[in-house]
């Protein structure tokens, strides 16, 4: 899921509907006569009404085997060959077996950067989780004008596209011109002055943190806001004659009530923060010396940087599992609403 | 309930910080880009431009091959979203109107291949590709970037096809229409604000997408994102010019943005509290 927008909601389309109903189908509905009864959907044969839906789902099952099944098959195909620069050109297949899960598991490096995509991951997705409600509580209680004004700058972070907000973060903090680095000596921080951002992993990952949360915000905060607004005000008035204080109003009243937003947005951004590449490659790609590789920058470092490509692929298989480790629980969630499909 | 004067206050203190927060990264985007080169290296910062420049747009836009990407990123975005509407279209219809064997597993897998991890997936893409001898073309690229969007376009899709009210499509059927027909006059009309939502998001991601390209393509059949990390990289320190470059880039992005971002929201939320 490369998506801007973050992906769907596994929701999604009950709403979507609740939105675009009232607009798309009154002004046609109230004219129409009801139909008489269930006419007959399919005037062919039987077996060809049997048939439509599954021609009709045809092409996207087609699709997603050919452009995603495959490539997940091949990436696990690859992860058990050798193949590097020599084996590519000469398109000579070398099997290893699990040679290079074996390296990759006993490798220092691998589990450092795994240590680090998972506390980069859970830092990043705890700082977007709670400040992404506080700013939609905020929006809740400001007046028109001020909320407008605060959406519209919320959007406008939002839009950014990944690399254009790389390259202005790039800017932002540049040693000698940036604007961050005068704005902090002006404060009285004066060894900030012609201070090296990308120097240090600390640093690096201070910057990237930022960005990511600068960029994650917005659909947090205007969801959850969103989901306020149907909250209606009776029940935030009988909390308050109960004597619940503003904590205890949102841990016993609204986080329940909107548990599902909860839980679907926090498991989008760990999806999401925890595939991170674009941000952190073009950053700094993943330097100062490698310090600030994430597992995908580091799959992708290994594999088509050192030309091991093979040992990249195993690197990505492990990726995968680790994301499916930290998903389980959802998906969990998602395989007992099934029946509710 | 009355609040005090300093209850009534932060909010709106907070929010206007937050605002800024939000805002000064696009805005000195934006100004940078065009601010004359005496500006952007000055000792002060300054905020707000009174000499503004066309200078570095004009360097952006003369940059070697610029007309070329721009080309590229529009045939490949274009291409990848009409062509996964007209796939998702059909599935999106099945799942929404009819009952059958598998109707739920393919919804489930529908909903796996939208997760699907395509940043680490990139080896085996490339691979792939490798061996159809189609590195540096535009047609894979445009049939990953429709795989790309095609879950989330078949699930919206579903949505704004099960909004459709079924009485009016069987109303036709009576009236004498076939099923294809019924659809054709009937519910593609009806669509057609989804459709739209739906395929600017799809614009949105295809006209971002940056590890694929960066590992199938060089050169002429790059997109613009790789030329904007690039442009940076070729040239260094001229800030100004790579100001141009983002700002550039990103009109498209945030236009289409601004117009969708109502639909998006209302989107997550209304499911979610339902739930």
């Amino acid at each position: 899921m490369a998506a801007q927008y973050r992906g769907t909601p596994t929701r999604a389309p009950d709403q979507q509907s609740a939105v675009a109903a009232p607009t798309a189908g009154a002004p046609v509905a109230v004219g129409t006569a009801p139909a008489p009864g269930r006419p007959r959907a399919s005037r062919g044969s039987a077996l060809a009404g049997r048939t439509t839906p599954y021609l009709l789902i045809l092409p996207a099952l087609v699709a997603t085997a050919v452009l995603l099944g495959y490539p997940l098959v091949r990436n696990v195909i690859i992860s058990f060959q050798t193949l590097n620069a020599f084996q590519l050109i000469q398109h000579t297949t070398q099997w290893t077996g699990f040679g290079n899960y074996k390296e990759q598991l006993t490798s220092a490096e691998f589990w450092h950067t795994t240590e680090r995509s998972i506390f980069f991951t859970l830092a990043n997705v705890a700082l977007i989780m709670v400040g992404g409600t506080l700013i939609g509580l905020l929006l809740n209680r400001l007046g028109k004008r001020m909320r407008l004004t605060l959406s519209i700058g919320l959007v406008l972070a939002w839009a950014m596209p990944y690399v254009a907000a790389t390259t202005v973060y790039q800017w932002l903090f540049d040693t000698r011109y940036g604007v961050v680095n005068w704005g902090l000596d002006k404060l009285g921080w004066h060894s900030m002055a012609g201070y090296n951002w990308l120097g240090s992993q600390f640093s690096t990952f201070a910057v990237i943190t930022l960005m990511i949360v600068w960029q994650s915000l917005p659909f947090v905060a205007l969801n959850f806001y969103a989901g306020l607004t149907t909250v209606s005000a009776e029940i935030f008035e009988a909390a308050r004659m109960d004597g619940a204080g503003a904590w205890r109003t949102f841990s016993s009243v609204l986080f329940p009530m909107l548990r599902p937003f909860f839980l679907s947005t926090t498991f989008l951004e760990i999806i999401w923060v925890f595939k991170a590449f674009t941000q952190v490659y073009a950053l700094n790609a993943g330097g100062p010396a490698g310090l600030t590789e994430t597992l995908p920058v580091y799959a992708f470092v290994e594999g088509v940087g050192n030309q091991h490509y093979g040992t990249g692929a195993a690197i990505s298989v492990l990726t995968i599992l680790i994301l499916l480790a930290l998903m389980s629980y959802y998906f969990r969630i998602i395989l007992k609403q099934e029946d509710e499909l | 309930m009355r609040r005090s004067l300093f209850g009534r206050t932060w909010p709106n203190v907070v929010a206007l910080v937050l605002f800024v927060f939000f805002v000064f990264p696009v805005y000195w985007m934006v100004t940078t880009a065009f601010k004359p080169d005496l500006d952007i290296i000055s000792t002060t910062p300054v905020f707000i431009p009174f000499h503004g420049t066309m200078g570095h747009f004009d360097k952006a836009v003369h940059a070697a091959g610029f007309w070329t990407l721009v080309r590229n990123s529009f045939t490949v975005t274009i291409c990848s979203v009409v062509l996964s509407l007209l796939v998702a279209m059909a599935a999106a219809f099945a799942v929404a109107r009819m009952r059958f064997r598998g109707r739920k597993a393919f919804i489930l897998i529908v909903m796996m291949a939208q997760m699907a991890p395509w940043e680490v997936m990139t080896i085996s893409v490339y691979m792939i590709v490798r061996d159809q001898d189609m590195l540096n073309s535009l047609v894979p690229l445009t049939l990953f970037y429709m795989m790309m969007v095609l879950p989330f376009t078949i699930w919206t899709l579903r949505g704004f096809i099960a909004a459709v009210p079924k009485e009016l499509e069987e109303s036709a059927l009576i009236d004498g229409c076939t099923r294809l027909q019924a659809f054709w006059r009937i519910v593609l009309p009806l669509l057609a604000p989804g459709l739209m939502a739906t395929s600017l998001f799809g614009f949105i991601t295809a006209w971002n997408e940056f590890p694929l390209v960066l590992i199938l393509n060089k050169e002429s059949a790059q997109t613009l994102p790789l030329w904007l990390t690039q442009f940076q990289t070729n040239f260094g320190d001229d800030w100004g010019a790579t100001m141009a470059a983002s700002s550039l880039f990103t009109v498209p992005v945030v236009v289409v943005f601004l117009f969708l971002q109502r639909r998006a929201v209302g989107g997550l939320t209304a499911g979610a509290v339902k739930g």
